[in-house]
């Protein structure tokens, strides 16, 4: 072994470490390519430790770099805490060539001792590795170590307190970014020519032009679902008749309106919290506020608008398709024909139904645009909270629609609608 | 053709994005353990040569030698190899912004290097002291920190393999002249001590006149000129004229030169 890394010695052609001193190079490396590079330094990296009158002789051979030195390091550890820094001795006659990492690690063995850089520690003559390690013990910055939060009972009170508070502080910013809405709002109403009118069609066609396939055809599988469900239920009762009114009430009331906001929530608020997040990381928001523009005005109102608008019509196309797809599931199923379909619906189907599910569409379409908008200009510097405020946007504002439909139950339900 | 000194060598390097030309018959070469200046107009193709070089750009024509040996008929283990030997800082850095530093620069050891952690993190606090950060410094993200903090970390991240080859991409560009001279002083320092060959583009007329061995110039497509700065301000084309002869070269020109 050691006869295959003398001759290797000569083969590197490296430089003599004697001469090390007056050459650029420290780090007697080999040729930057050589095909069996890094299997070759990986097999000549070995560590040899004797005793010797009490003292440890470490004798590193071989190539120290990076990639060789890892399964060292506990060994290296051990002769550190084991025996006084005085007594450890490092023979580097067999060393070849050294890189920084390599310094440091044999370097480190002596960090304990008042003169790490004194010759008789010392064996054999290496230039490269003498200099570079005594450049490595000063130049180490010693990361304090990361404080990690107590496990337990107190740490798990800690996080649900944290998240009540960010819950209550979030719900709080919403309602006070809805208030500025609503002012700045008031103020564009006073003056109209301030809505910025070519932005908001953009929007328009973005958010409910674009969306409008997507939603009809979920919506129809909605009421074609909806309808297979009812015909086979009601049909054990013999009253398959009344799965158009299954049909009519739930699309009408609830699901056309839903599956939009939904859709809405996860398609257009997210782009509003990416675009307008961009923006901030780029500073365009910055770059607005100094040239007098109001990032609300130019931003956040055309989206609310947009939304509010296109969340009512977006609606009622969802409920259309939603009744065409009952309407075909009920005639290929239950024999009813589209004609009789319609029919029975304009007789039992109160024309409030469709009010109450059209009724939540612009709050739905006003409460998506603010989370939305509000999450795009909390966006701080870094990528990575683009990523995490268009997540939470757009849970947050599924969440508020769910919760905001619940409301609207229990109102319409005392109001007896 | 290709001689024993030149760690990289570039011949007749064709470029170009759909039918705009970037580089027609571009020669460059980089000598072992030269700090080496790469200048050109805005627009003219530094990043894209660099780029190239890199790997990250495949050559519209011509060919890169690294050591005499083709890059196009590398195998794939030898081009893995050739990619450990060398380090990159980009312009703005590059970190991962979802990692501390210091998890940034254990981040090429963890991939391609089997130790343990806790040694993984002496070495990163190493690499981290060399490139002048403070020692807090370690665990804050990338946007904890300032732009000059940004790119020590990134040369930080550059040497955590013990490259050979550092590249650098405008490395003094928006920092205020103390912490470009803070840096320029530090890339000399560490090619010295860890006998680096370093390609930078760069700017900076200061970074170049003081640690620049050699300044290559981009112009009209290819490399006019690749020789030390003294007898490049000597140099008839005209675009280099202009570039050292205005009043920002002049002053810099003024000043001593680094030595040897």
């Amino acid at each position: 072994m050691r006869n295959a890394a003398v001759a290797k010695t000569e083969n590197h052609a490296i430089i003599p470490p004697q001469g090390a001193a007056s050459l650029p190079l420290l780090t007697n490396r080999g040729p930057l390519l050589a095909t069996t590079f890094a299997d070759t330094a990986r097999a000549e990296a070995e560590l040899i430790t004797r005793n010797e009158d009490g003292k440890v002789i470490v004798e590193p051979r071989g190539d120290w770099v990076v990639e060789t030195i890892g399964r060292f390091d506990s060994q290296l550890k051990r002769i550190e805490e084991g025996y006084e820094p005085g007594d450890i001795i490092i023979d580097l006659t067999s060393l070849k060539r050294i890189d920084t990492s390599g310094a440091y690690l044999l370097g480190r063995t002596l960090s304990r001792c008042g003169d790490p850089d004194g010759d008789w520690h010392y064996i054999g003559d290496h230039g490269p590795a003498r200099r570079l390690m005594a450049d490595m013990r000063k130049r180490l910055a010693s990361c304090p170590p990361v404080e990690e939060d107590e496990g337990g009972i107190i740490a798990v009170m800690a996080r649900i307190g944290r998240g009540l508070e960010g819950a209550w502080s979030e719900t709080v910013d919403t309602f006070a970014f809805f208030g500025r809405t609503v002012t700045t709002f008031s103020s564009i109403a006073l003056i109209p020519a301030r809505l910025r009118l070519t932005a908001t069609v953009h929007l328009m066609e973005t958010t409910g032009v674009n969306a409008l396939p997507i939603i009809a055809v979920l919506s129809f599988f909605i009421g074609a679902v909806v309808a297979f469900m009812g015909a086979n239920l009601l049909e054990t009762f013999g009253a398959s008749v009344f799965t158009v009114e299954l049909v009519g009430l739930s699309v009408l009331r609830e699901f056309g309106v839903l599956i939009t906001a939904i859709l809405l929530a996860g398609r257009s608020d997210s782009a509003f919290t990416a675009a307008i997040g961009s923006m901030k990381m780029q500073q365009e928001i910055d770059a607005m506020k100094v040239m007098g523009l109001d990032p609300f005005e130019v931003l956040v109102i055309p989206r609310v608008v947009a939304c509010v608008i296109m969340a009512p019509l977006l609606t009622f196309a969802a409920m259309l398709t939603g009744v065409i797809g009952g309407a075909l599931v009920s005639w290929a199923t239950l024999d009813i024909s589209p004609a009789f379909f319609i029919q029975r619906m304009q007789d039992t189907i109160d024309y409030t139904h469709f009010m109450v599910g059209m009724s939540k569409a612009p709050v739905f379409g006003l409460v998506i645009a603010i989370i939305g908008c509000r999450h795009g200009l909390q966006v701080g510097g870094d990528v990575e909270s683009l990523g995490s405020r268009v997540t939470t946007s757009v849970v947050q504002s599924i969440f508020a629609v769910i919760v905001i439909d619940a409301l609207f139950a229990l109102l319409y339900l005392e109001l007896d609608i | 053709m290709t001689g024993d000194d030149n760690l990289i060598e570039v011949r007749g390097l064709r470029s170009q994005f759909g039918t705009h030309v970037v580089h027609d018959g571009l020669d460059f070469e980089v000598h072992r353990g030269e700090i080496q200046g790469i200048v050109g107009g805005s627009g003219s193709g530094k990043s894209v040569l660099l780029n190239t070089i890199l790997g990250l750009k495949d050559p519209d024509g011509g060919e890169i030698f690294f050591e005499g040996h083709a890059r196009s008929k590398m195998r794939r283990r030898d081009r893995a190899a050739l990619e450990r030997r060398w380090g990159v800082l980009f312009q703005n850095g590059a970190l991962f912004s979802s990692l501390t530093v210091q998890e940034n620069v254990m981040a090429p050891l963890r991939e391609h290097i089997k130790m343990p952690v806790s040694l993984m993190r002496e070495i990163a606090d190493l690499k981290i002291g060399l490139s002048g950060l403070p020692d807090h410094a370690g665990n804050k993200l990338p946007s904890e920190l300032s732009g000059g903090m940004k790119k020590r970390a990134g040369i930080a991240r550059a040497l955590a393999m013990d490259p050979d080859i550092l590249f650098l991409d405008e490395p003094t560009a928006g920092l205020d002249p103390i912490g470009a001279s803070e840096f320029d002083n530090l890339i000399l320092e560490l090619s010295q001590a860890l006998g680096l060959t370093v390609i930078m583009i760069t700017h900076d007329l200061d970074s170049l006149h003081a640690i620049c061995d050699r300044v290559a110039v981009i112009a009209d497509k290819r490399i006019v000129a690749n020789e030390p700065l003294s007898t490049l301000t000597q140099h008839s084309h005209p675009w280099i004229q202009e570039y050292f002869g205005g009043p920002r070269g002049r002053a810099v020109l003024r000043q001593p030169h680094k030595e040897g």
